[in-house]
């Protein structure tokens, strides 16, 4: 099969891959990137552990193919992540205790974020709404949603 | 006492898992490795005539293919029943039939598509009650009986108490298929090195015991063998057994010479990992008009599915929940574990009790409708207390049950609601499919308690786990322990146990727990018992390497061990004030003549028994948890919807080591038993699951999630480390029941069946009106 010419930026840098055409977004994240902070929970975009941001929007990246995110940009939890500490979002997520097993994490912390672009004081059900498409097996998602809450409050 | 105990500290490993630089199985890549795949049965029970792989084997990019040719001669597993691969029958539509290994996970699915397998379909079995009939197929003909197991426990009289009871209740229930549903799907890697050691990078639950399994499975010596778990995205008792899949990716390995992963796709999550056993049960139950529960009569029937797992032990919690959760004076348990051609059965959170829990504390609520007692006030009077043995021979030792329901009830403010619910009933009169005057939503609530293990549960000989202190020359400190992490923060709680003991902080502490060939054996992470185990293994060993820092603290500073103190990364002298840094500490030990390394050494394994193997009495665990929950919940009675307003939670958990992860468990427990009340059923017909993804498999998102209240009730328990005990099962135990008593206050129906759908909720209140209507 012939390759696909794919550009991408990722995480703020330009990058140009020949790829597979059937590959999806996560594929490349995770095997051709070696972004591996995007899960595979379901590759069927119900469990919300390969959420990333394209062109700012949240997406599970296993629904989408690569050759589609051509001249995108691309922001995955690598790309949130200062070089020293934490985004607010992964700090609250921390500090809250809305971290079990961890596999949701990244694409619950890329959804927040998705969530609080939008809206910076989110009410409690906003929060629930705005998460309803990242599924959590540990926490029942009681810290997750106070961690989310708390990351714009008392200017934290 | 250091402050480090009692702290809602973070989870040491919740940074890199919140930057995605955690390392699971599905991120594991070792040089050449190979992605392989596996060909499942087309049949749920058939005659294998024949298997063609030469196809396969000619595409490019296989390389290996595996077929029962390539089992060893030995069975492994639980019950001893099954192979890595099947070569003359299957069992079940999970029968691993042949396996390739390809260098793309593509190809190894395109090669599976060329393996030919001839099949002569033989007559299935479905029902766990056909089973046990005279002329029922056989699922293994060699063991003459599709009744793999029957427990039989009883204490008392039973004749006796039902003639003292005032009133007796009868019912009968059914339990579905319920899947762990874990974020990250089954995976391993394997690979052999140039001595042919085996290397697994595993999610498994039981490193040691899995050592053992393999052992068997491939017929390799527990030596050769070397477990890595890998960070785990979730397990829920999914690693409490070998599965096919791990003997698989070694014979692939082997075969191939190269490393071999099998990861499962979430299709195949739902259709091969092991699932909740379903159950039918009928139960009886009486008390007496005094308040006091009088009898207790429970038959189970377990669909354990083709193959037997560890999961097949769960009428072990079963019949103690029937047999001890409130004092029951009279007590029959009978539980048969039959082989259908249904999906494998495994440990799932609760290991039993979440069923026997349903049934029980439903039946409770039947009992004090029936005697016209609170339903709170009837729990307490009957309610299990501080040391006592109970007839089954648990030896109860800190007891905060009553605690657990006065908690919750003080939040039910039950009175206000009982008005509501009783003026709301007295609405009701009507067929509720029919027109019925607005508001048609009505409101309940309900309780129910749990009793769990929580000192370990000794299913095997030994129940113990081990751990190691290191202080290296700078003063960091190294905790080995034998223990698992698995999300629930074992690693932060066994820190700070350890950090309490040496006065340093938990981020002066490495804790390594995941890799067999370095840490100290365990029985692996089940049975809520992590922190009581692994909590006093480590408290051992920090106790330890202590006594070994006094020493030399008391050479340096000319002064008795016995008045000293670590505090702040430093030995200090109690009277004078005078300190020396732990590091000093270490390298003084360390760099002299005769000069030797602090490391404290610590193994505990409680002081408990196997239950006898006839009578099944016995003291399994060291202490017991106890919990109580209330939910309150309101009716759609025209759609059947039940939806979860409030969740109120008690645990006593002897002492909360870390506050923080103990309401993460509640929590966690909680999603789950709100999906078995409500939502979650695997749905299988004809041996086939029909919903393999969650889509069709709904667990709770945030948006349906209750609010949760999580109370902590402390009782000190005299054998917990710093007086805790296990919490890890509880969350989730009651609370099915407790829903199904609140939907009882709210409509008046009895729900028998999980989950309560809308649809079965519906068909009992058109019951109840056809039922109102004749009288």
């Amino acid at each position: 099969m012939p390759k696909f010419h794919l550009t991408l930026t990722v995480n703020g840098e330009q990058r140009e891959l020949l790829i597979d055409p059937r590959r999806t977004l996560l594929d490349v994240l995770r095997n051709d990137l070696e972004l591996r902070g995007a899960h595979r929970g379901c590759d069927s975009g119900d469990c919300g552990a390969c959420t990333v941001l394209l062109g700012g929007q949240p997406i599970t990246s296993c629904l989408i193919l690569a050759a589609d995110c051509d001249g995108m940009e691309v922001l995955t939890v690598e790309g949130v992540t200062p070089v020293h500490g934490l985004h607010p979002v992964q700090r609250a997520l921390v500090e809250e205790g809305g971290i079990q097993c961890g596999f949701c994490t990244p694409g619950m912390v890329m959804a927040a974020i998705a969530l609080l672009n939008d809206n910076p004081s989110p009410t409690e059900d906003d929060v629930r709404e705005g998460l309803v498409g990242n599924l959590c097996r540990c926490t029942g998602y009681i810290k997750i949603v106070e961690a989310v809450m708390a990351v714009n409050e008392g200017g934290a | 006492m250091g402050t480090v105990i009692g702290q809602r500290l973070p989870k040491l490993d919740a940074p890199d898992k919140a930057t995605g630089r955690t390392v699971y199985g599905h991120d594991v890549r070792l040089p050449g490795m190979l992605h392989g795949g596996i060909l499942y049965s087309r049949y749920p029970h058939a005659r294998i005539v024949r298997v063609d792989v030469s196809r396969a084997l000619k595409l490019t990019g296989v390389k290996a293919v595996v077929t029962a040719d390539d089992n060893p001669q030995t069975k492994f597993g639980y019950g001893k029943d099954n192979t890595p691969l099947k070569g003359e029958v299957v069992r079940s539509l999970r029968d691993e039939v042949a396996a390739v290994a390809a260098v793309d996970p593509d190809i190894a699915e395109e090669a599976l598509g060329l393996i030919e397998v001839e099949y002569e379909p033989l007559p299935p079995l479905f029902d766990a009650a056909e089973a046990l009939k005279d002329g029922a197929p056989l699922i293994h003909p060699e063991r003459g009986s599709n009744l793999f197991q029957k427990y039989k426990y009883s204490h008392g009289d039973l004749g006796a108490g039902e003639r003292e009871s005032d009133v007796v209740i009868e019912a009968d229930f059914e339990l579905p298929y319920v899947a762990h549903a874990a974020m990250e799907t089954s995976v391993v890697v394997a690979e052999f090195d140039h001595r042919g050691h085996l290397t697994l990078y595993s999610t498994t639950q039981i490193p040691f015991l899995l050592q053992r399994d393999l052992s068997e499975a491939l017929g390799l010596q527990g030596s050769d063998i070397r477990v890595i778990q890998t960070a785990i995205g979730g397990a829920f008792g999914r690693g409490l057994d070998i599965y096919p899949y791990e003997p698989i990716a070694a014979l692939l390995a082997r075969k191939a010479g190269k490393p071999v992963r099998i990861s499962f796709s979430r299709h195949e999550e739902f259709l091969a990992a092991p699932v909740r056993q379903p159950a039918k049960a009928h139960i009886r139950a009486g008390a007496k008009r005094d308040g006091l529960i009088s009898f207790r009569e429970v038959y189970a029937l377990l669909d354990i599915g083709a193959y037997v797992s560890w999961g097949t032990v769960t009428p072990l919690v079963m019949m103690e929940t029937t047999a001890s959760l409130y004092r029951v004076p009279h007590v029959r348990f009978t539980a048969d574990c039959v082989y259908t051609n249904n999906p494998i059965t495994g440990a799932v959170r609760g290991y039993g009790n979440p069923q026997s829990t349903f049934f029980v504390e439903t039946m409770m609520d039947r009992l004090a409708v029936a005697l016209n007692l609170d339903p709170v006030e009837f729990r307490i009077r009957n309610a299990n207390r501080p040391n006592e043995e109970t007839p089954q021979g648990l030896k109860i030792t800190s007891c905060g049950l009553k605690e657990c329901l006065e908690a919750v009830a003080a939040r039910a403010d039950a009175a206000r609601m009982k008005d509501e619910s009783k003026r709301m009933k007295s609405e009701m009169q009507i067929h509720p499919s029919s027109f019925i005057p607005h508001p048609s939503k009505r409101r309940g609530i309900g309780f129910a308690s749990t009793l769990n293990v929580g000192g370990g549960a000794r299913i095997y000989r030994s129940d113990g786990c081990g751990a190691t202190v290191k202080v290296d020359d700078f003063g960091h400190v190294s905790l080995i322990t034998g223990s698992t992490e698995i999300g629930q923060g074992s690693e932060t709680v066994l820190a700070q146990i350890v950090a309490d003991v040496l006065g340093v902080t938990v981020e002066d502490i490495t804790v390594l727990n995941s890799d067999t060939d370095v840490k100290p054996w365990d029985v692996g992470v089940h049975a809520s018992r992590t922190t009581f185990i692994a909590g006093n293994a480590a408290h051992i060993a920090a106790l330890e390497a202590r006594r070994q820092i006094f020493e030399t603290a008391a050479e340096i500073l000319k002064v008795s061990a016995e008045d000293l103190m670590a505090r702040d990364g430093h030995v200090v002298e109690t009277r004078q004030g005078a300190s020396v840094p732990l590091s000093k500490v270490a390298r003084a030990r360390h760099f002299r003549e005769g000069g030797t390394v602090i490391l404290g050494e610590g193994w505990y394994d409680p002081p408990t028994k196997l239950v006898d193997k006839d009578t099944y009495k016995g003291n399994i665990s060291a202490t017991y948890g106890f919990g109580a929950q209330m939910a309150e919940v309101e009716v759609d009675t025209e759609t059947g919807k039940v939806r979860v307003l409030r969740l109120v939670c008690a645990n006593d958990v002897g002492r909360a080591i870390n506050p923080m992860a103990v309401e993460g468990q509640m929590e966690g427990g909680a999603q789950m038993g709100l999906g078995y009340a409500l939502t979650e059923e695997v749905i299988v017909q004809e041996g086939r699951v029909l919903n393999p993804d969650f889509l069709d498999y709904r667990i709770f998102t945030s948006a349906d999630m209750p609010e949760i209240e999580s109370i902590i009730i402390e009782t000190d328990d005299p054998q917990g480390p710093y007086g805790a005990k296990g919490v890890g099962e509880m969350g989730g135990t009651p609370t099915a029941a407790a829903i199904a008593n609140a939907v009882y206050d709210a409509v008046g129906v009895r729900l028998t069946t999980l989950p309560m759908t809308p649809e079965r909720v519906l068909k009992a209140l058109d019951e109840k009106a056809r039922e109102q209507k004749e009288k």
